[in-house]
Order: C-alpha cells, then sequence, then structure tokens
C-alpha cells in the first residue's frame, strides 16, 4: 500500500530503502532502562512495554536478561534487535562454557562485545536500533556500561537509556552514594521509574527490577507504582486563571 | 480519498486477524477482504493458511509478502518433521516465521499470527509483528482492523474460556472490526486447533450480528413499502 511507503525526501542520497541491509526505522520499541550500582552489585529496572509507534502495544516484554553467570543486559528500543543480541551473546557464552577452563566471561568482557557488535553494525549503516545497559559483578568487582546503537560507550555509578537519562540520571546524581543498601537502591530505582511513568508517554505501569549480586542474578514478578494525583492544585488547575491549562 | 490509487497498486490485506488460546487449544479468526488501493481484489480469501497439521498462521500486510513467507515456512517445516520424526512444535514454526520476517526487515511488510497445538506445550499463539519480533501471547490481534479492538479485548478477554467461548469471542470481534475498518470486511473464518485436530468455520457476512446503526438487511424496499403497517395497540 502506497500509504506506509518510505519517509525518504525526494534528493535523498541514501539510496533505495531495500538494499540489502539497511535499518532504517524501529517498529516495537521498548523504552528506558535505569541501574545502578549498591553494596551487593548492580540493581536494573525496566517496564514490560512494547510500543508500536504510539500505540501500548505489548504489555508483557521483559527486557532485562541474564548473560551468562556474571552479567545482566537491560535494553531499550527495537525488540527484534534485543532479541537477535540475545541470541548472538547465548552463542557467545556457549563457546565460553565448552572451552570447560574453569574461566568464565565477566561483566566487563560482555561489555566489550556488544560495543564492538554495536559499533561495527553502525559503520556499515545497518545499526542494532537498541541503547543496552549491562551490569554484573564477578570476584567482588562490581561493572556497570552502557552502549548505544551508535557504539558509544562508557561505565558509571548509575546509567539509563533514552528518557531515563533526562530524568533519572539528574535524581541518581543527587541522591546516589557509594554502599547503598539493597532497599535503598530500590526504592530510588523506584523514584526514577515513578517520574518517568508520569512523564513518558511510552512508559507502562508495570515494570520488574532485576539484582545481579555475587550469588546469582534474580528478576523480579512484574509489579506496578502507586502514583499521586490528589494535588488541590490537579483538582483546579485553572481557578487562578480560567480558560488556561 | 485518493482517487490517483490505481488498481494496480499492491495487493494488500487491510485486515483483521485474531489469534486466541483457550483452556485445550486454540482457535484462530480473521476478516475476508483483500484490496488494491480502493478496489476490493477479493472478497472471501483465506487469510488463515495451514503451515502443518497442527499450526497455522494467520497473514496480515502485503499479501505477496505474507503469502511467500508462509510457503517457504511450510515447505521447512515438512522437511523438519521429516527429519525430526514427528510434528512440528509450533514454537518451531514460530521461529521459521520469525527468522525469515527478521532477516528481511527491510523489504517485507507482513504482520503474522502463528497459532496451534503440540503434545509439548498445548495450544499456544505467537505474534510477529513488522520487524520480526517474536512474543509468545495468551491472545494476539493484527491487521489495520485490531485498532478498534484493543479496548474490546483489554475488556473481555479472560483467562481459560471453553473452546466455544473462544470461538464467539473471535467472531464478535472480528464482525466488531469489520463494522468501523474499512480495509475489513466479508466473511468471518475461523480455525479450531486443539488435541483431537482441526476445524475450519464459515460465518458469512450477513449472518454476523447487527452493531451500532447497522440495518437488517432487506430484499427490496418493495418489501417494507409492501409489508402490513403494525398494529394499534389496545389499552
Amino acid at each position: 500500500m502506497n500509504f506506509m511507503a518510505s519517509k525518504q525526501p525526494e534528493n535523498s542520497l541514501l539510496g533505495p530503502e531495500s538494499d540489502s541491509q539497511r535499518t532504517l526505522y524501529p517498529y516495537v520499541t521498548g523504552t528506558s532502562v535505569v541501574a545502578l550500582k549498591y553494596k551487593d552489585g548492580i540493581l536494573m529496572a525496566a517496564d514490560m512495554g512494547g510500543s508500536y509507534g504510539s500505540t501500548l502495544r505489548y504489555k508483557n516484554v521483559e527486557r532485562m536478561k541474564a548473560i551468562g553467570k556474571h552479567s545482566l543486559l537491560g535494553a531499550s528500543g527495537e525488540i527484534s534487535d534485543f532479541q537477535e543480541i540475545l541470541r548472538y551473546l547465548d552463542e557467545l557464552i556457549l563457546y565460553d562454557n565448552m572451552w570447560d577452563d574453569g574461566n568464565s566471561l565477566g561483566p566487563k568482557e560482555v561489555h566489550n562485545y556488544l560495543t564492538r557488535v554495536m559499533y561495527n553494525r553502525r559503520n556499515k549503516f545497518n545499526p542494532l536500533w537498541n541503547s543496552l545497559v549491562l551490569g554484573g559483578i564477578k570476584n567482588g568487582q562490581k561493572y556497570l556500561g552502557t552502549v548505544s546503537m551508535i557504539g558509544v560507550n562508557f561505565e558509571d555509578n548509575h546509567v539509563a537509556t533514552g528518557f531515563g537519562n533526562h530524568l533519572a540520571r539528574p535524581i541518581l546524581r543527587q541522591e546516589w552514594h557509594e554502599n547503598l543498601s539493597f532497599e535503598d537502591g530500590v526504592r530510588l530505582l523506584e523514584k526514577c521509574m515513578r517520574v518517568l511513568l508520569y512523564r513518558d508517554r511510552s512508559a507502562i505501569n508495570k515494570l520488574q527490577i532485576a539484582k545481579i549480586t555475587e550469588e546469582g542474578m534474580t528478576i523480579s514478578q512484574p509489579y506496578s507504582l502507586k502514583t499521586y494525583w490528589e494535588f488541590s492544585a490537579f483538582e483546579n488547575p485553572t481557578q487562578g486563571a480560567v480558560g488556561s491549562w | 480519498m485518493d482517487l490517483n490509487m490505481d488498481l494496480n497498486a499492491p495487493h494488500s490485506m487491510g485486515t483483521t486477524i485474531i489469534g486466541v488460546t483457550y483452556n485445550g487449544g486454540v482457535v484462530l479468526g480473521a476478516d475476508s477482504r483483500t484490496s488494491t488501493g480502493m478496489y476490493v481484489a477479493n472478497r472471501a480469501s483465506d487469510k488463515i493458511t495451514q503451515l502443518t497439521d497442527n499450526v497455522y498462521v494467520c497473514r496480515s500486510g502485503s499479501a505477496a509478502d505474507s503469502q511467500l513467507v508462509s510457503d517457504y515456512v511450510r515447505y521447512f517445516l515438512h522437511q523438519h518433521t521429516i527429519q525430526l520424526g514427528q510434528p512440528a512444535t509450533v514454537k518451531v514454526a514460530a521461529n521459521l516465521i520469525r527468522l525469515l520476517s527478521y532477516n528481511n526487515k527491510n523489504m517485507l511488510e507482513t504482520g503474522l499470527i502463528v497459532g496451534g497445538w503440540d503434545k509439548y506445550e498445548g495450544g499456544k499463539i505467537y505474534g510477529i509483528p513488522l520487524g520480526g519480533t517474536l512474543i509468545e501471547q495468551p491472545f494476539a490481534i493484527g491487521g489495520s482492523g485490531s485498532s478498534y479492538l484493543y479496548g474490546f479485548f483489554d475488556q473481555a478477554w479472560k483467562e481459560g474460556m471453553t473452546k466455544d467461548e473462544a470461538e464467539q469471542l473471535v467472531v464478535k470481534a472480528v464482525s466488531l472490526s469489520i463494522a468501523r475498518d474499512g480495509a475489513s470486511g466479508g466473511v468471518v473464518r475461523t480455525v479450531v486447533i486443539n488435541s483431537e485436530g482441526v476445524t475450519r468455520n464459515f460465518y458469512p457476512g450477513d449472518k454476523l450480528q447487527l452493531w451500532h446503526e447497522e440495518l437488517e438487511p432487506q430484499n427490496s424496499l418493495l418489501d417494507i413499502l409492501n409489508s402490513p403497517s403494525p398494529e394499534p395497540m389496545n389499552i
């Protein structure tokens, strides 16, 4: 159908879209992932939404997965590309295990692998349309990094993707400190996720929080956050200025 | 609308497709309209296509793309069944669809719903929208008509329905969608798949329930004019 034709302008230099391999736009997308380092390891939060343009189409998408024994991957962006990345990582971990040498890939190595994959795809103008958060702990060393679809990568004490960068990171910059307890970490993540729920149109109120420690990875059951709407200014927003919003 | 839309425009299944699990199997449903621009090229198409004895797929989007993808997957599954020595699972069928959809995402324009029954997992539904995401769901809706059904399913869907409840839900939903989506129409076809086998059903357009502002079909105005006027009421 011609209505769904590409969005290329007439004078584009990009060439025909059916060019062998060139992803130009995402279809089913996940929104922000937020993560922080705490006393025993890493805590990561993401909602379970898969948006299709402006429609909140899928509400049971798990956007965080365990990778090997030591790492946790969270993704925003195109879900089909995230599923493909999980397949690449499955193979990576399999080969690592097949060495049977007592060694296992830690989060730093997995992050590096992902960075190379993302950057090389970007160089071919065929990116995997995701922003990834890779966290983990190995031999007491905590690690938390991020890679974008163009291969920008870095590590920090707290990271976020998408809207999370604008809404969650400022909160984390103020309130994060070394050696957060599990409870404080969870409350801090929930504070961030609640703001995202208020202000991100593609956020849904169904999230999971994943924890990775030396012992292993656990992911919470899906749950919803309470939200607060009973302010007098909300009940009568135009009292002082009739006709405004 | 666009009067320049010509009859050589690609055949598209503006469509409504649905797949629903129930306690014992799955019910797949679809409308039957295939359009070329504004013209209805086929008013009785069959969008629920067989992949194996126990797995079917609902097709939406480009008719050509969806037919080719399902043809390839039928071919692969046939070989897989021979090599495996037993019926293919729904999951394998869905993954093959995903493989083609994902790896050719720049060229294809088709959203599919795979549904079937196997002895390991029972009845399963997998949605594979544009882009090639694979997502297992208790029920799935797709096609242009599905926009009108999100609210309906949010309210009407329940876990653990019987076969008849599930089928009635699907027929009602496709029928509602046909009422509002110009790109959906014709008859409602359903396919029920469970351990006992596969049953195809056919609900012609004129036998469906009437919705808001729809009128009972008549043979002619003349019948209305000639019908006796209503009896006056007696108090």
